[in-house]
């Protein structure tokens, strides 16, 4: 039971959908009866990161484990609540070895924070941490908790090998077999090919194709120029390196293994130095290819976790309402067959969410999509402000329109910062929570903030968080 | 310096001791027969503070100069009394004579009334003749005024007493002074982790005050272990009446606000976490590049940590903010960030130079001046770090040494504008430390930056933090404008 429904109780001693309830109780067991859960706002209050850092550098031999338990600690200690039980954290991995099945669970235990606080694990490929701000944003606004954290972490260094598909089988069967003969009968089944080990692929199962060629042929089908996608990319250097040079991450980003900052951002780049770079994907394509490693992201090593909570939790601990998270939205796309690019359904997903709150595009302060590349960024705009998509692949009778770029990825994106897969989703809410704080109190007016996360399978998730002048 | 000193076997103290293995080696059995044969240093493990243990080695012996007969000092067997009174009150054995007792604790020797020189000679031997009896960890204790005229600390900012054109007062000047080199050269003398300090307790405040009692407190206990040879400037009757009511090892900082700049790493840790064992809601602050070790310490000690840079231009207004938002107050800031840039004056650079200052000096000048323009600033405590590289000045350290002698000007200069805010300024100037700094100091000079000093050890971390926590408490409340040397006599500086 939570501090907030005992200190409801007297005001509403009875649940208003009570009607159930035949014969009045006494007094006495009134107080004993469960207390109806209240809706809540959930609260962004606090957010934390390592800085991020390409796969193979300084976090090579660092677990994924070790990377969620850094973000959680240093989310623990900015806060100030070491030895507290929270109702939940949640989090994921992309990239998880099976022995990791209580991947949250593990560094939670290993944290500052109160031992007896649950783990659950949560995956969504890129979007794991948006879905694990969707998890514990609705767990509060259920009234189920009052204070929970959402993260996610990966690590392309700390990626499971596993072995082929023809020694499993047959080390399957070696534990099966209780004879002597029936052993060496399922050894015997060996083949040398059988010995090699099988690396993680980020190719999705359904048509082999990598992640960076599907994006290519939608960034063909849009249209999407070279010189427009290395324009984002330098966007993204150069926001990121003024938000790290202000100051703005100092409570946002605990360093970690001697990393103060992420490694893959290059304040110096520009659109002209990234027009050096050769393509990487879509060069078997008819169209030009224009995707290259500089305007797409590279495998990166990172973790991070935001803190959410209801009001009167965050005041008793003496935390600020950063941001509500008002509403989320999940879509999925049909890109097996080719009817639509892999990494657009949050297209979908962001105009459902926008109508579901009376919102349009053109409502919202700013906005975050997620760089997997330039060219996502680029093809779901182009998307929204093409009449024929927006009515016959969405159903609107106007356009979503155009988005007014001094609004797009103000702090730089994971163009620039790098992108451990589901790290991203949490490092967005806690990064774009800060900047509307600051406007709502400068401009003394509430702040909304849409964020867009694409991922692997063709889905999407999206979001809406608010901020506001007082508190 | 009599070789047949008894009782010197060395006491192995709990606490954490250096990384010395010198003093592992010859602190006790056959190694340290070696040592004093070879009349190489003979350091023991210093008597540090431990709830668990009296915080006295044996009986306290109080001498005054009228301990024997003598005339017209009455008012100094007074203050004599009142000195023993408050011990009493402390639950220690308290003698008026040493002659009778086989093992002594402490000797507090009480010249607030000395007129002449000459007056020295009674209570000099006396506490000669019990000296032998010094136990281990031992201490000794003067108590005296201060001489006008002559800076020791800043005593010499005090106002000066008596009427000056009358000669006495020339000859009770001598006197008094004379207290300082006479207590200095016993401090050299000490043995087996024994301490020699005094009270300079000013004219017109009674030795009953607070802050001559929390003085006696602290310098009698292992809290102030590596403290030898220095002077406590008592210059109020300001704090606490009941402080005598006030039992020892209990928190004295509960529920004080206090914030320890450059807390992740090496003594600003360990201020933090004393600091909070006494009590106090400790916010750690440190550079964002400290993030990680600042956390992990922030989380032991269940607090939220606070990353900013003090050369930040809002540094003080950041610190402000955040103490305001979780506690709605702030009682004292300890002004621990610093860095060294060492180099020979004549290769140094701008930026080594500047940067020094910068953060050394400026940041605690300018933090605190933002600090002040806050009502939440009434009655603060700061406390400064100054070196004793700021008092001697070290070779290759004139950047560093510039800073911390500014420190040493910045207290002294900031305790009339807290005083008008019921506060206190003041500032601790380690000698010779074991911290991860100075172990990067090659072996040979470290080994003898070690033994530069009358307790021929290098201090810990913990001695500094122990004195700061002193001089944050209300027992400190009467101490303004001073610095504390943390440095067990170093023989470098006076």
């Amino acid at each position: 039971m939570t501090a907030q429904n005992t200190a409801a109780s007297p005001q509403n001693p009875r649940p208003e959908s009570g009607g159930a309830e035949v014969s009045a109780p006494s007094e006495a067991t009134t107080s004993n009866r469960p207390q109806p859960r209240q809706q809540q706002t959930a609260w962004v209050v606090a957010g934390n990161r390592t800085p991020f850092a390409r796969s193979g550098g300084p976090y090579a031999n660092t677990s994924v484990q070790e990377l969620f338990t850094a973000a959680l600690d240093g989310l623990v200690a900015r806060t100030g609540i070491a030895g507290q039980r929270l109702g939940a954290v949640a989090g994921g991995a992309v990239l998880k070895q099976p022995k990791a099945f209580n991947l949250v669970r593990e560094p939670v235990l290993g944290s500052a924070l109160d031992p007896h606080t649950p783990g659950v694990d949560v995956q969504q490929a890129c979007a794991t941490g948006m879905e694990t701000t969707s998890l514990i944003a609705n767990k509060i606004r259920c009234g189920q908790i009052e204070v929970g954290i959402a993260g996610g972490v990966d690590s392309a260094s700390d990626a499971p090998i596993v072995v082929g598909e023809g020694l499993r089988k047959v080390l399957l069967k070696l534990n099966r077999a209780k004879s002597p003969k029936d052993k060496l009968m399922a050894l015997s089944k060996l083949r040398p090919a059988d010995l090699a080990p099988v690396a993680p692929g980020v190719a999705e199962p359904r048509t082999g194709l990598s992640m960076g060629e599907h994006q290519a042929i939608t960034t063909a089908r849009w249209g999407i120029t070279r010189e427009a996608q290395d324009e984002i990319a330098a966007n993204s250097h150069h926001n990121l390196a003024k938000t790290w040079d202000s100051g703005f991450f100092d409570d946002l980003v605990t360093p970690f293994r001697g990393v103060t900052k992420d490694t893959n951002l290059r304040p110096d780049t520009s659109a002209e130095k990234l027009a050096g770079l050769s393509p990487v994907f879509g060069k078997s394509l008819e169209a030009e290819a224009t995707m290259t490693a500089g305007n797409s992201t590279p495998l990166t090593d990172g973790a991070s976790a935001i803190l959410i909570a209801t009001e009167q939790w965050a005041t008793e601990h003496k935390l600020p309402l950063l941001a509500e998270v008002v509403d989320t939205e999940s879509a999925a796309v049909d890109f097996v067959d080719g009817e639509e690019g892999l990494l657009m359904a949050p297209a979908y997903a962001a105009p459902r969410l926008l109508a579901r709150n009376g919102l349009t595009l053109q409502d919202i302060d700013l906005v975050e999509i997620h760089e997997a590349f330039a060219s996502t960024v680029l093809t779901i705009l182009a998307a929204w402000e093409d009449a024929e998509f927006c009515r016959d692949r969405l159903g609107l009778d106007e356009p979503v329109g155009a988005l007014d770029r001094t609004r797009l990825n103000v702090h730089g994106s994971s163009l620039a910062a790098g992108h451990p897969f589901a790290a991203t989703g949490t490092r967005i809410v806690a990064t774009l929570s800060k900047e509307l704080k600051a406007r709502a109190v400068a401009q003394n007016r509430p702040v909304t903030g849409l964020i867009s996360v694409c991922a692997a399978g063709g889905q999407g998730a999206v979001a809406l968080l608010r901020a506001y002048p007082q508190s | 310096m009599s070789p047949s000193l008894p009782n010197v076997t060395s006491k192995i103290w709990p606490g954490t001791g250096p990384d010395d293995a010198y003093l592992g080696l010859v602190s006790q059995g056959p190694g340290r027969k070696v040592a004093t044969t070879l009349g190489l240093p003979a350091p023991v493990e210093l008597r540090r503070h431990d709830p668990a243990r009296p915080t006295v080695s044996g009986p306290v012996v109080v001498l005054s100069p009228t301990s024997g007969a003598r005339g017209p000092g009455e008012t100094a067997a007074t203050e004599a009394d009142d000195l023993a009174t408050h011990l009493l009150g402390r639950g220690l054995e308290v003698h008026r004579h040493g002659d009778d007792l086989r093992k002594v604790g402490a000797v507090v020797l009480c010249l607030t009334e000395v007129r002449t020189p000459s007056d020295l000679t009674a209570p000099a031997l006396e506490l000669g003749s019990v000296l032998r009896k010094l136990a281990p960890g031992g201490r000794v204790i003067t108590v005296s005024r201060p001489a006008t005229g002559v800076a020791l600390g800043s005593a010499a900012n005090l106002p000066a007493s008596g009427d000056s054109q009358d000669y006495t007062a020339v000859s009770r000047n001598a006197a008094r002074q004379g207290v300082v080199g006479f207590l200095r050269s016993a401090a050299q003398e000490m043995r087996g982790g024994a301490t020699a300090n005094g009270i300079v307790v000013a004219d017109g405040v009674s030795v009953s005050a607070p802050s001559v009692a929390g003085s006696l407190d602290f310098l009698l206990s292992g809290r102030s272990a590596f403290v030898d040879g220095q002077f406590l400037v008592v210059g109020t009757d300001q704090g606490p009446a009941d402080l005598a009511q006030v039992p020892q090892g209990e928190a004295p900082l509960s529920g004080r606000v206090v914030v320890v700049t450059g807390a992740a790493r090496g003594i600003g840790e360990e201020i933090a976490r004393l600091l909070h064992t006494q009590g106090a809601h400790v916010v750690p602050v440190d550079v964002p590049a400290a993030g990680q070790p600042l956390s992990t310490l922030a989380n032991e000690l269940e607090t939220a940590s606070l990353s900013l840079d003090v050369t930040a231009e809002d540094a003080g207004q950041r610190i402000l903010e955040h103490c305001r938002s979780r506690y709605g107050r702030l009682d004292g800031i300890v002004h621990n960030a610093g860095i060294t840039r060492d180099k020979m004056l004549a290769n140094m650079d701008q930026a080594k130079f500047a940067s020094v200052l910068a953060v050394n000096t400026e940041a605690p000048l300018r933090i605190t001046e933002q600090l002040l323009a806050d009502p939440m600033a009434d009655g603060l405590r700061v406390v400064g770090l100054a070196s004793t590289s700021g008092v001697a000045g070290n070779r290759g350290q004139t950047n560093y040494a510039a800073s911390k002698a500014g420190v040493v000007g910045m207290v002294a200069g900031l305790a009339p504008i807290l005083a008008a805010r019921g506060g206190t300024a003041n500032a601790v100037a380690p000698g010779f430390i074991e911290t991860e700094m100075t172990a990067k100091i090659p072996l040979a000079r470290r080994q003898v930056a070690r033994r530069l000093n009358s307790l021929q050890q290098g201090g810990l971390p913990l001695d500094v933090a122990e004195a700061i926590a002193f001089l944050l408490s209300d027992s400190a409340a009467g101490i303004s404008g001073q610095t504390l040397r943390v440095c067990g006599q170093n023989l470098v500086g006076a």
